[in-house]
């Protein structure tokens, strides 16, 4: 199948195949393969540090893989560069806007950098800024504008060229309620309006609910990739968490009275089991530690998360900040002496 | 890869519904607060654009909004235009008025500010040259950087774009100081100012390419105002801006024809010294010429060195910009 000559429009949107990047010793990202379909909304989960970025940035042809492939819009990514850029619109996590200049400066330059057509720039231009609420915004300078406003902004950008995929990494990090809320309402909005198929990665597990489907990365590899509700029915558990008065002796009562595995996570023993309301008595009846408090929870995609990586997610995150804080740590205690 | 399935069999017999009312989509958003911006903002008309194959054309309008944006952000940074002349100006009036009583017996009657004024112009556009440069670190801190990076055009584009945006930058800031030229007894001639005109947007394309090539491989503003601040001042002091170039000492003459802003220093005094009434001697003493080995250099020969070495550098640049990631 040769997808570059069908100009991608029926064929998949994207197609990764063992798509590796090292950093020196590190590896990043250690071979993944996946299709995304034309017109998709597809979500990329893992906490910081899993190769989401890398993996964006080498879809976005901003650095060359290791090893392995990977076409976008029909185009690869090593050999047509210009090409998928061409195809490609992008909403990076740190801003890319130039604060001196207005909203609309900033979209006309992107339109003129992409070769948009002349007449074509000022009605896509009141269409993208329309529909992020900032057509009224749209003469005063980047530098007088909210974070929130900044990436509306960004993605208004983003889609200035009529893109066929959109790249989003992190779309809603560090943003109000309220903002994240509207930007899935514009993704909603662009998937019934526009030919367009929607790439982003996050690591809120809420978000990845929105997604048609979502892969799970952890440690540079994909370990899991379906729909959501497919990925929570895989797991079939509901989820208890208890606190006792000694974690320890009730993870060992757990595994040799109810042959249940439990760890720690986020401070409380947690365990799945399958119909958990049932549960719940024989648990208190004969477990023969005091328990201060049971939370029961429907499988969640963090239950996923866990069941695949052994982690939930905000503690995945927790250990990379850790571990981040003790090399900056070393580094400026280094650069004291 | 087992993980991986067909996006087909699963976009279409999977496309999930929401099991809850919690998913927004277009017109139907959970919080009433925002459902009218959100149904208006649905049914606004949808204008379908197509990014063309890359072309001449293509790339001629990514040079010119590149080139656009820094005279936009020049307009808009009033500041800037007022703070880059505060040096220039010092060094004339200041300096100049305070070195008349010490160096008026060696100047034969010519004020020390006019014989300084060529080496000041050179001088502004200098500086502010180098400052359109660093907005490309500066672009690179910010993350704008980026998304010129990305975007389906030739880095050269970029590189030559910003050049003449940073050139055409420090002309204008250069009109500023070739009308200041009554003030030091200098009178106005259409040729000089159109020569001293040239002359500065030729330096000024030649200091930013020579600031660009610089700023591409950076990462900070700290590093690059050092750097430049190292290079800069070296080179404006031995540029003779601020001497006569003839009887010179041996290591000073050697390091004096090294320096590239001495090229473009000694056609600027001969457009202005040519506009002045001054006696042949004072000329002979003040605008001795430059000389390479005793051969005198014609000013086309040295405008000719400032602009081959604002090519090369410039492509020095596109290299050195085309092999960053």
């Amino acid at each position: 199948m040769d997808a570059s000559t069908n100009d991608g429009r029926s064929s998949p949107a994207i197609v990764v195949r063992d798509l590796a990047k090292s950093f020196g010793e590190v590896r990043a990202v250690r071979g993944v393969s996946f299709e995304v379909a034309t017109g998709e909304v597809f979500g990329f989960l893992g906490p910081n540090g899993a190769g989401k970025t890398t993996t964006i940035n080498m879809l976005c042809t901003l650095s060359k893989p290791t090893s392995g492939s990977a076409s976008v819009a029909g185009h690869d990514v090593v050999r047509e560069r210009d090409d998928v850029r061409r195809n490609i619109g992008l909403v990076f996590q740190d801003p890319t806007l130039d604060s001196y200049l207005t909203a609309a400066q900033n979209l006309e330059l992107h339109a003129e950098l992409y070769g948009v057509e002349q007449r074509l720039v000022a009605p896509r231009m009141e269409q993208v800024l329309r529909m992020v609420e900032l057509w009224e915004r749209r003469d005063a300078p980047v530098a007088t504008f909210s974070g929130g406003m900044r990436r509306r902004l960004e993605i208004a950008r983003g889609l200035m060229h009529s893109p066929r995929v959109l790249f989003l990494d992190e779309p809603t990090i560090g943003l109000d309620p309220q903002t994240r809320h509207s930007i899935w309402t514009y993704i909603a909005q662009l998937r019934e309006q526009e030919e367009i198929t929607i790439f982003m990665t996050t690591h809120y597990m809420d978000e990845a609910e929105w997604c048609e489907r979502i892969a799970i990365m952890d440690h540079g590899q994909v370990v899991a990739l379906d729909s959501p509700e497919a990925l929570k029915a895989g797991v079939g558990k509901d989820r208890v968490m208890i606190q006792t008065a000694d974690d320890a002796a009730a993870i060992e009562r757990l595994s040799k009275q109810f042959g249940l595995t439990a760890t720690i996570a986020e401070g409380a023993v947690t365990f799945g089991v399958t119909a958990g309301e049932e549960f719940v008595p024989r648990l208190f009846a004969e477990l023969g530690v005091p328990i201060k408090s049971v939370s029961l929870s429907r499988p969640t995609l963090d239950d996923v998360f866990m069941s695949y990586t052994g982690t939930t997610i905000r503690d995945a995150e927790e250990d990379a900040s850790k571990h981040r804080n003790r090399v900056m740590l070393q580094v400026m205690s280094g650069g004291r002496r | 890869m087992s993980t991986a399935r067909d996006p087909f069999g699963s976009s279409t017999t999977a496309r999930p519904e929401p099991a809850t009312d919690s998913r927004p989509a277009a017109g139907r958003t959970p919080d009433g607060s925002r459902q009218g911006a959100a149904s208006a903002a649905g049914t606004h008309t949808i204008v379908r654009v197509h990014v063309p194959e890359r072309s001449l054309d293509s790339e001629l309008r990514a040079i010119r909004i590149v080139w656009r944006r820094e005279l936009t952000r020049f307009r808009a940074d009033r500041i800037r235009i007022v703070t880059s002349l505060v040096q220039p100006v010092l060094f004339l009036f200041v300096l100049g008025s305070g070195l008349q009583s010490l160096a008026g017996a060696g100047t034969h009657g010519v004020s020390v500010k006019t014989f300084m004024y060529p080496g000041i112009l050179c001088m502004t556009v200098l500086f502010t040259a180098l400052f359109s440069a660093a907005s490309i670190v500066w672009d690179r801190e910010f993350g704008f950087l980026r998304e010129m990076m990305v975007a389906p055009v030739r880095r050269s584009s970029l590189v030559l774009g910003k050049c003449m945006g940073g050139a055409t930058v420090a002309g204008l800031q250069g009109v500023i100081m070739i009308a200041l030229a009554p003030l030091v007894d200098v009178p106005y001639s259409v040729p000089m100012i159109l020569g001293i005109f040239a002359l500065q947007l030729l330096l000024a394309y030649m200091i930013t390419a020579f600031g660009v090539m610089i700023a591409v491989r950076i990462k900070q503003m700290q590093s690059f105002m050092g750097i430049t601040q190292m290079i800069v001042m070296p080179m404006f002091f031995l540029s003779g801006a601020l001497f006569p170039v003839s009887n010179l000492p041996r290591w000073l003459e050697v390091l004096n024809r090294l320096d590239p802003l001495t090229y473009a220093v000694d056609p600027m005094k001969k457009l202005v010294f040519n506009n002045i009434d001054i006696s042949p001697l004072a000329r002979a003493t003040l605008d001795p010429g430059l000389t390479w080995f005793g051969w005198p250099v014609p000013a086309i020969v040295s405008v000719g060195m400032v602009a081959l070495l604002g090519v090369v550098m410039t492509g020095v640049a596109i290299w050195e910009f085309s092999s960053t990631e």
